[in-house]
């Protein structure tokens, strides 16, 4: 039957691996801000994985994956040559890319890698893109090269102040602001806390932010309601109304607690199939 | 004389043990009870029994096989009006339908036709040769959004006409609701891929993963992807919420994503399958259909102590087939009848923790004929839970039909369609199943797929039947 097979294996952080995967299919449609769910075998969950990057000439999909436990692990675990048994996409609405003017383009640790076809577009559109990448410590600070070439100014903060600027996606923000830009839309994905803060703000500086949700999910089609995501008064599935959405309406401290759903399960998963143990690394 | 035998019961696991496992509830009859049970029917020259099945199966045909102890025979019989017999035996609703009409139902019991539909074609799974010839190829292709009941009898009836045929499906297996709602200790997921590698010895394609809407629309598979014709067989796949406060408390589950993860994911078997599902002490499943009743015997058997049907309405007026509600209540759910929840509270991290109730007393007939439940001022009380199912319903999902310009639908979301041919606004485009109906039967879907693949037929061969 299909075959979604590895085709390159880089490592990017201890814990941080991207995989250029052929799927043809998903491929050809794909745009940025979509998602793919894979399965490695009969026996896994369904995993969703924004798309980091699409090559439709060689039919291919590349993902990037943080082994956070059991599943994520286990596919971090995968070689070149090994496959995938399922990969479904892409699913959720694509990012709404046109000419803004100047955006921010925000990733925090992973979210680095989703941010980056989003980058990408945006300036192919005509926008003018600063980005502001953050991580923890210089050594989790993912796919810069990447993102200095598709970015026409790059920002570096960590936490620790190993790499950049120390301190967070708003110290950035304030440096661009500083310097005299007029920011139309900011994009920001990145750990829950850091959407939750960045869009804190934003929301006093009044400038559109936009954020990608990551529940829980299973089937990504519309059809569980375990992504739902409350946005305003409105419940929405993630899955088919997102990922995006306006973080400014976003009740992020629900989505924050319904991501610790299964944590009793999720650390027998990792007890029993002993995958993902050292934690953080 | 036929009158004398007592219509045959048939052997089931023990309440008490079945409540702690997966395995199916009903054993189906030995050969001598069904040629027992099938002695019982008194072959009527005009059979009402057939008016009551919505596919007309030859009821008194099939039985007189039986009868006759010629099984693979009466399969054959079963299989010209029915693709899914093993399914439909166990799931159809037969008190409302084929058995209700049964003469012997007047004065005592009608004959058990479902468990004879069931008996035959467990028989004909086990014994059968399959019938693998291929028909000539017309050199039509055609297209079924959806592998459900409704898709997969389209899927097969185009097939032996000898159409190619695609069948495009958003998850990693086909079945629908019948691999992800429907549980294993109802419907073995086995006898569910029988039917589909038959489908696929016949040369019926199934795309798994292919969410039509995504990767593909109907618009494109008709324009370049070589399509004479699509059948959207999406079902009705969105759960609908009760929008009552604290819905989204963590413990509160769609039926939907509570069956899932069980059935289709086989949480039921974490970790060793790495989907979790988990499940309180004290459940409350909101509704009282098949849904609800599936619902809530997954939760007493992933381990729940108490598990509650919250139904607003009566006991009469609660939509889960007969042989459902009474099996749930052998295995010990508990009926809170005329009760309604009106809030869901939580504690300090967010988990549901209680439900606020109200009581409602039968006032008088609504426009559907029942009589509508009236909520009794002042009757609120506290329902202690920590798990809560809503299974109230679910709606058409609106992927496929967004990315189809062209589709007419109704103001609930579903799909038009002639009922007679299953045509859609759109030519070429034909509908069938809950994607039409809203969420209906496995037996009605089944019906509406063979109905589409009959005017689909007609359509390829130029005959306009379709508009
Ligand atoms: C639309 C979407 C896009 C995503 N894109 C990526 C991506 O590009 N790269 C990537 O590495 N991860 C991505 N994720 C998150 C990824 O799906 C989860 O990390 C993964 O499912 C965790 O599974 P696990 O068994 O390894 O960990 P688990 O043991 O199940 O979980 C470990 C911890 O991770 C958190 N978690 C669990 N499920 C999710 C989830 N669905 N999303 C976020 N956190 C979760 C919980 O806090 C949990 O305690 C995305 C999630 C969504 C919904
Ligand atoms: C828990 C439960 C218990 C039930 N119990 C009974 C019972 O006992 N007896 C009975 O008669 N009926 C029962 N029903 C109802 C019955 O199952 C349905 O009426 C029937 O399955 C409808 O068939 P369908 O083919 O229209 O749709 P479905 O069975 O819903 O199948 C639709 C299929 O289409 C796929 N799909 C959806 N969107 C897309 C897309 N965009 N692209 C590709 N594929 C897509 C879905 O993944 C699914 O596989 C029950 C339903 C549920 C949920
Ligand atoms: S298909 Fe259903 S309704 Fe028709 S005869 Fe069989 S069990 Fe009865
Ligand atoms: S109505 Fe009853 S007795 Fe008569 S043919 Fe049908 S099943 Fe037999
Ligand atoms: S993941 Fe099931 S509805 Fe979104």
């Amino acid at each position: 039957m299909h075959l979604y097979q590895v085709v390159k294996r880089r490592q990017l952080a201890p814990a941080i691996v991207l995989f250029e995967v052929e799927a043809p299919r998903v491929a050809a449609k794909v745009k940025p801000g979509q998602f793919v769910i894979v399965r490695m075998d009969e026996k896994s969950e369904r995993i969703p994985l924004t798309v980091m990057d699409f090559n439709r000439e060689r039919g291919t999909i590349t993902i990037v994956v943080q082994d956070v436990g059991y599943s994520s692990c286990m596919i971090n675990n995968l070689q070149e040559g090994s496959s995938f048994l399922d990969f479904v996409g892409p699913l959720g609405v694509p990012s709404d890319i046109e000419n803004y003017g100047t955006v921010v383009c925000m990733g925090g640790g992973l979210g680095i890698a989703p941010i980056y076809p989003i980058a990408r577009a945006l300036r192919e559109a005509g926008n003018h893109v600063i980005s502001i990448l953050g991580a923890r410590t210089a050594d989790l600070l993912i796919l810069r090269e990447e993102m200095a070439a598709v970015s026409d100014e790059v920002v570096i903060v960590t936490d620790d102040g190993s790499l950049g600027t120390k301190g967070y996606h708003s110290t950035g923000l304030d440096q661009i602001l500083a310097q005299g830009h007029k920011v139309e839309v900011i994009w920001a994905i990145g750990p829950m806390v850091m959407m939750r803060a960045v869009a804190r703000y934003t929301k006093t500086l009044g400038i559109k932010t936009i954020v990608s949700m990551n529940p829980i999910m299973v089937d990504g089609t519309g059809m569980c309601g375990a992504c739902r995501v409350k946005v305003g008064e409105e419940t929405k599935f993630a899955c088919v109304d997102g990922p995006e959405f306006d973080g400014h309406l976003v009740d992020f401290e629900l989505a924050m607690q319904r991501l610790a759903f299964y944590k009793d399960e999720e650390n027998r998963a990792k007890a029993h199939g002993a995958c993902g143990q050292e934690g953080g690394h | 004389m036929a009158l004398k035998i007592p219509r045959h019961e048939m052997p089931c696991q023990e309440p008490a043990v079945r409540a702690h496992n997966f395995d199916e509830v009903a054993l189906g009859y030995t050969e001598e009870m069904a040629v027992e049970e099938a002695k019982r029917c008194l072959q009527c020259k005009k059979p009402t029994c057939r008016s009551g099945c919505p596919v007309e199966v030859l009821i008194p045909d099939f039985i007189k096989q039986v009868a006759e102890g010629d099984f693979l025979a009466a399969a054959v019989t079963l299989k010209e009006k029915n693709s899914l017999p093993a399914i439909c035996g166990r799931v159809c609703p037969q008190e409302t339908q084929c058995e209700s009409r049964c003469i012997l139902g007047k004065k005592g019991e009608p004959v058990a036709i479902g468990r004879l539909e069931r008996f035959v074609a467990d028989y004909e799974i086990k014994f059968g040769e399959s019938h693998g010839e291929k028909p000539a190829p017309t050199g039509k292709k055609v297209a079924i959004i959806g592998g459900g009941p409704s898709g997969l009898a389209c899927a097969g009836d185009l097939a032996k006409s000898g159409h190619g045929v695609t069948v495009f499906e958003a998850l990693h297996v086909a079945g629908g609701v019948l691999m992800y709602g429907i549980p294993q200790f109802r419907l073995p997921k086995e006898i569910v891929q029988t039917e589909i590698n038959n489908l696929k010895e016949m040369g019926v394609e199934i795309r798994t993963n292919e969410v039509v809407g995504k990767i593909t629309s109907v618009d494109e598979l008709m324009a370049s992807g070589g399509y004479d014709a699509v059948f959207i067989g999406t079902g009705a796949g969105l759960p609908y919420f009760m929008g009552i406060p604290g819905e989204n408390l963590l413990g509160v589950y769609s039926a939907n994503e509570f069956l899932t993860r069980t059935n289709l994911m086989k949480g039921y078997k974490f970790p060793e399958y790495a989907t979790p599902i988990k499940v309180g002490k004290k459940v409350a499943v909101l509704g009282a259909g098949n849904v609800a009743m599936d619902g809530a015997r997954t939760a007493l058997r992933l381990g729940a102590e108490e598990v509650s049907i919250v139904y607003r309405r009566s006991r009469e007026e609660m939509p889960a087939r007969a042989e459902e509600a009474h099996h749930a209540e052998e295995e010990g759910i508990n009926f809170r009848l005329l009760t309604n929840p009106v809030a869901l509270h939580g504690d300090e991290k967010g988990w549901v923790k209680s439900m606020t109730c109200l009581r409602y007393e039968l006032g008088e007939p609504d426009a559907s004929g029942r009589r509508s439940p009236v909520p009794i001022p002042g009757s609120e009380f506290e329902l202690e839970v920590d798990t809560v199912v809503v299974a109230i319903g679910q709606g058409p999902n609106p992927l496929v039909t967004k990315s189809t310009p062209g589709l007419e639908l109704n103001r609930r979301g579903n799909i038009v369609a002639d009922p007679e041919t299953l045509a859609t606004s759109k030519a070429g485009v034909f509908a069938g199943g809950d994607i039409v109906t809203g969420a209906a039967t496995v037996i009605l879907a089944m019906g509406a797929g063979k109905k589409a693949a009959a005017s689909i037929n007609a359509y390829l061969n130029g005959e306009n039947r379709s508009h």
